[in-house]
């Protein structure tokens, strides 16, 4: 290419076809910007590339710095996991919803907790009452999990758990209900989230302060890179930090801050070369509706961590390098207003994360600004995902806007300042320290607040909320999670405290207490063991609310 | 009403319940502020009592709750039957996933205004404001 000639060429299309067009019929905008407020050209061309090596910035699938895909064959030769994430009312009611869910095509399962199982309350804790089955399965005790998993084969699906302050107990049950089957433990594949950090920033579901709940994630991460080959002991989320409001570069800049901390908590506490555990971090990322950015940001983290690990932490496997994440559809774009609206929303968002090069994918339902997704609402989440699959053809290339003069543009505009944000916190001496001083917390809040007030004055146009509106929020049929659910759970704890054997009961909480008093102890098979005779969430959490405390959130504003 | 006037007014925002999702009361909270009402913001997990406290030592004039997780119903019910027992006597805002179907139920206990998702913060600060305006 002769660049000067191009140059040149610009200069001329640019005084002699545009501006006398846009005399006559101005643009829209005076200024067009992503939702990460960099500011679009008109055109993009191969000028933008000028400086640009394809080898260094690009490469081949499956081949440093992964920009293109962490593998050589991405979806021509292994589909993502359509994987949505469930789960209400009672064990019952769940074990229903998964199987249905199987049923339609469904090849992942991921189960969505209610908020004292999230929290360590048992269900007839005065705080948890109200909330008994209402944004997840209760899962107080090893026997609802039973009936959870009834009749699913656990040898062979995989198992995500939107799990953290709790994430040992509840790996733990489900660990025990598969040896019950005689499913070992080292053939378990699954996810458990046991993303402490994000919680403190942006999810707010965390029970202890920082330091005693990053050695409990850290133990699990140690416990499962030894013990459980197949198990992705955590997955590091941006997802709620872009829920919160976090912009595309933030998402991703704090999230690799959030990984960096537990590796070097995991090295440390471990004692371990960083490729003995690396290889089994997962991530999680939301896919917002700006297409062609949010394909810009996942390749942008992806070319970010392979540096990361390869640069910072000297990693030489090179599966310590591949950015593996599931995806699921921005929540905060879905409204209320005009619902129907949301199934195109979610293809957009799902086509991105798809174009993005995702390992597995949760779309959300038209619904679910209103209420919790019906069957028939997340049957067309997953047959969204069935089209893009199957009969869209996106997927018959690997990274097929790899080269686009905009999306490479875009992403290396993306990586520069998710760079910037992630100095921020190593010169703050690292995420925990950060999060203590409620840095991220406060940004993600000012952010939000910049982007709602963007929607107020029209700059952010969404559709039948700011423009188009109709002036009722129509009735759909929405799901209602039956009371009886939690009269079931509470009636069923009740007679499992009865029936255990309290004496062995005692002694295992005793043994959590001890490991818990003991920073040197692992605190995953003590805590195994008081789940596997019988011991509630409610139960192990009190006893390490009781060693550790609780945390309360800093002031952010 | 004028900003001056306004500046004296102090409402309560907090998160009801287990639920986590704060970013709705966090902005609510940074626009009252911009339109000059004090906001005690009192973050999550709060229970009906920490609310009806807060809101007889601080003297607060409302109350926004937030809440997304779907208990609206009962929390909403015990946090307006604690306040009537404790003599508050204040207009509670609610705001959150609330299905249109249950909007009428949440006002028969007693509360003020019921705000959607997608509700622009000019129309939160009017409701606030008026419910503030009422009192007097």
């Amino acid at each position: 290419m002769d660049s000067e000639k191009l140059k040149q060429k610009i200069l001329e299309w640019e005084s002699e076809v545009v501006l006398p067009l846009i005399k006559k019929v101005p643009e829209r905008k005076k200024v067009f910007t992503t939702e990460e407020g960099l500011e679009v050209r008109r055109v993009y061309t191969p000028l933008e590339l000028e400086r640009w090596d394809y080898l260094e910035k690009l490469g081949l699938p499956g081949v440093y710095p992964y920009t293109r895909g962490i593998y050589p064959t991405m979806y021509r030769g292994r589909p993502w996991t359509i994987r949505q994430y469930a789960g209400y009312g009672s064990a019952e009611d769940t074990n229903e919803r998964y199987r249905y869910l199987l049923s339609i095509g469904q090849t992942g399962l991921s189960i969505a907790f209610d908020l004292p199982t999230q929290l360590g309350y048992d269900p007839d804790h005065p705080l948890a009452w109200y909330e008994v089955g209402k944004v997840g399965v209760s899962t107080p005790a090893v026997t609802e999990m039973d009936i959870v998993f009834r009749d699913i084969p656990m040898d062979k699906i995989s198992t995500s758990m939107t799990i953290n302050a709790t994430a040992i107990e509840t790996l733990a049950m489900y660990i025990a209900v598969a040896e019950s089957r005689g499913v070992p433990r080292a053939v378990l594949d699954g996810t458990t989230q046991n993303d402490i950090l994000k919680e403190y920033i942006a999810r707010n579901n965390y029970i202890y302060p920082p330091e005693p709940s990053m050695r409990y994630s850290v133990d699990l991460i140690l416990y499962t890179a030894k013990e459980m080959p197949k198990w992705n002991p955590i997955s590091i989320s941006g997802y709620h930090m872009e829920e919160a409001g976090a912009t595309p570069a933030m998402e991703i800049a704090f999230t690799f801050a959030d990984a960096v901390e537990y590796i070097r908590w995991a090295k440390e506490r471990g004692r371990v070369d960083v490729d003995a555990f690396a290889p089994k971090l997962t991530f999680f990322f939301a896919a917002r509706t700006n297409l062609f950015e949010q394909v810009a940001k996942f390749r942008a983290a992806r070319r970010m961590w392979a540096r990361i690990m390869k640069e910072w932490f000297g990693a030489k496997d090179p599966r310590s390098m591949l950015l593996r994440f599931h995806t699921q559809t921005a929540g905060v774009t879905l409204t209320a207003q005009q619902p129907m609206v949301n199934i195109i929303r979610t293809t957009l968002q799902a086509l991105a994360a798809v174009l993005g090069g995702t390992q597995s994918l949760h779309v959300n339902s038209y619904d679910e600004a209103l209420s919790l997704p019906t069957e028939e609402s997340v049957k067309l989440s997953v047959r969204v995902q069935q089209v893009l699959l199957y009969e869209s053809g996106v997927v018959d290339t690997i990274d097929p806007l790899g080269g686009s003069y905009y999306v490479e543009w875009l992403t290396d505009q993306i990586e520069e300042r998710a760079w910037k944000h992630l100095e921020e916190i190593e010169k703050m001496g690292g995420m925990l320290r950060a999060v203590k001083l409620g840095y991220p917390q406060r940004e993600i809040a000012r952010a939000a607040y910049e982007w709602q007030l963007k929607v107020e004055k029209g700059e952010v146009p969404i559709v039948g909320v700011n423009m188009f509106t109709e002036p009722e929020i129509p009735k759909v049929k929405i799901l209602k999670v039956d009371p009886v659910a939690r009269e079931r759970v509470v009636s069923r704890l009740r007679k499992l405290r009865e029936g255990r054997d309290k004496i062995k009961v005692r002694d295992a909480l005793d043994g959590v207490r001890r490991a818990a008093e003991r920073e040197e102890v692992n605190m995953f098979t003590p805590i195994y063991e008081a789940v596997k005779v019988g011991a509630t969430i409610g139960e192990i959490s009190g006893v390490l609310r009781d060693v550790w405390g609780e945390w309360r959130a800093p002031e952010v504003f | 009403m004028s900003q001056e006037r306004l500046v004296r007014k102090k409402v309560l925002v907090a998160k009801l319940g287990l639920d986590g999702h704060d970013r709705g009361a966090k902005v609510i909270t940074m626009a009252l502020r911009d339109a000059g009402f004090r906001v005690v913001y009192l973050g999550v997990h709060q229970a009906p009592e920490d609310l009806v406290r807060t809101a007889l030592e601080e003297d607060v004039e409302v109350i926004g709750v937030s809440i997304l997780s779907g208990s609206h119903e009962e929390l909403v019910s015990d946090l307006v039957r604690l306040a009537r027992e404790k003599g508050v006597d204040v207009p509670i805002v609610v705001g959150g996933i609330i299905p249109p179907e249950d909007v009428p139920k949440l006002k028969e206990l007693g509360i003020y205004e019921v705000l959607p998702p997608g509700t622009p913060l000019a129309k939160v600060v009017e409701v606030f404001m008026k419910a503030v305006g009422e009192r007097k």
